[in-house]
């Protein structure tokens, strides 16, 4: 297997981006990225396009296709382009296919694109519902946040989480949102805002909810060796997992914890050779707030209970022993499905680089990420290195 | 409630799984009829729903363990601020969706509290 690294990354604004059609925020991402790189189109084998539902969101399939063509990739270079989907894990997974076309050898220059377009729909909860058990989860009345709502439940059962600590995930998130410029929430909010806020699904509230949201983020990779041909700042892949596990949360041993979580982030550290304490920071699918408590923990941060505490001490705040989500998180960034899992590679990227402006961590070197599809039957997690 | 049950391993199974995942090719499935009869292990009243659920809420989501050990995703039909973590319920067939006013009628599993 050969090492990657990732040389280019570009992103668009997230937010309701109600004049940009999906084919303009996948070429605007993706030119960006080619810039960064410094490739020309000719020079790239391969491209990968992270979706959950551009079917059910915009009436399109055969989007990797449409993707290649817009950005000017299809017609003359006819470059095969994939299309990938694991609900929410949709971009982490097409990046993962892109560092294993890399590492086989199959392909040198490989474009790693997610993206989703949500907000041309009036009922996008039925549309994420489906990344559920359909059959047995969705018809029987649930919802995306009613499933995380019910782990929240045992959660707080089990270890006396309180709801002011779940409210300072959302607090922490909007604190580093509202210092990324494509953020699609960039104010800061106080934990009064959280606890105000229209309840969903108990004892999830709005504010503990990540929002529809329109966007995409395209990365480029290559091999190490050749990284320096394009870039003085390459990022280098340490490792790429990915986990199952049950489709629904009810067959599940423990609600509170997801086990693909556990398992992904175990493989990640024995692939890499690191231990939990050489990583700087971590980009973690907070989707809902419970749902990044219960990463640090599977992950293996901190013990299982803890992650409320250590989050209300600030620790996952810039400047803490862990920082989570710098670029505010799915909570405040926006979560334009398919692009999540690309958009936690930018934001390692930038972190890495020393280019994240005024949410650069001092001396980041090693940043890791963790993206979840449905409630935890996917989860594909990348460790990543300054060069 | 008509389930499946492995004869290998003795695991029962609703919503019915044709494969056991414990024992999978050793695995012996077979139909069996559970009681109906369980206990609420998590819970959530949903405030905000999809479309076709929005005329029902609030209602209450749960998870609920079966007396046979499995589990599965339903509603508890209840007051909201009744349901609590090992409740006891049992199973009635119920109305689960409309599609419209004259669009298909979905049935299906529901439970009500079965206290004491």
């Amino acid at each position: 297997m050969r090492d990657v690294a990732v040389i280019g990354a570009g992103i668009t604004a997230f937010g309701e981006l109600w004049n940009t059609s999906f084919r303009e925020m996948c070429t605007e991402a993706g030119v960006k990225a080619l810039e960064d790189a410094n490739v020309a189109g000719e020079q790239i084998d391969a491209m990968f396009v992270g979706s959950m539902s551009a079917g059910r969101f915009i009436g399109q399939e055969h989007v990797g296709a449409l993707v290649a063509d817009y950005v000017g990739l299809g017609g003359d270079l006819h470059i095969p382009a994939t299309r990938v989907e694991a609900a929410c894990a949709s971009g982490g997974l097409a990046f993962r296919q892109a560092v294993a076309a890399v590492a086989s050898g199959m392909s040198d220059i490989v474009v790693a694109a997610g993206v989703e377009k949500m907000t041309d729909v009036s009922d996008a909860t039925d549309v994420l519902a489906g990344a559920a058990d359909r059959e047995w989860e969705s018809f029987a009345g649930a919802t995306f946040p009613g499933l995380y709502a019910m782990i929240a439940c045992d959660y707080m059962n089990k270890y006396g989480l309180t709801r002011e600590q779940l409210a300072q995930v959302a607090v922490k998130n909007h604190y580093h949102g509202a210092k990324n410029p494509f953020a699609q929430f960039r104010s800061e909010i106080t934990q009064s805002t959280v606890l105000k806020s229209t309840l969903v699904a108990s004892p999830l509230r709005l504010f503990d909810c990540s929002p529809v949201s329109d966007g995409a983020a395209v990365v480029i990779v290559c091999p190490f060796k050749r990284a320096k041909e394009f870039t003085d700042t390459p990022i280098r892949v340490l490792t790429s997992t990915q986990s199952g596990d049950t489709i629904a949360l009810h067959d599940r041993p423990d609600f509170s914890t997801m086990g693909a979580t556990v398992a992904a982030g175990n493989s990640a550290f024995k692939q890499a050779k690191l231990e939990r304490k050489d990583i700087d920071f971590v980009e973690v699918h907070d989707c809902f707030t419970i749902a990044e408590l219960c990463a640090i923990e599977d992950l293996g941060f901190v013990p299982k209970g803890t992650a409320g505490k250590f989050t209300e001490e600030g620790q996952t705040q810039i400047g803490g022993k862990l920082p989570v989500n710098t670029s505010g998180g799915l909570k405040s960034c926006g979560h334009p499905v398919g692009a999540t899992g690309i958009k936690q590679v930018w934001e390692v990227v930038q972190q890495l680089r020393g280019e994240a402006g005024k949410r650069q961590i001092d001396g980041a070197e090693i940043g890791m990420t963790q993206n979840v599809g449905g409630t935890g039957a996917t989860v594909v997690s990348h460790i990543f290195g300054r060069a | 409630m008509v389930g499946t049950k492995c004869k290998t391993c003795g695991k029962v199974f609703f919503p019915p799984r044709s494969v056991c995942p414990h024992c999978r090719r050793n695995g012996k499935i077979v139909e069996y009829k559970c009681s109906g009869k369980g206990e609420v292990l998590t819970f959530s009243v949903i405030h905000s729903a999809s479309d076709q659920y929005a005329a029902m809420k609030p209602y209450v989501l749960a998870i609920v363990e079966l007396e046979e050990g499995t589990r599965m995703t339903t509603q508890i039909i209840c007051e909201p601020e009744e349901v609590y973590i090992g409740m006891p319920v049992k199973s009635v067939f119920r109305v689960l969706d409309r599609e419209g006013t004259e669009g298909i009628i979905h049935y299906g599993t529901k439970f009500v509290p079965n206290l004491a």
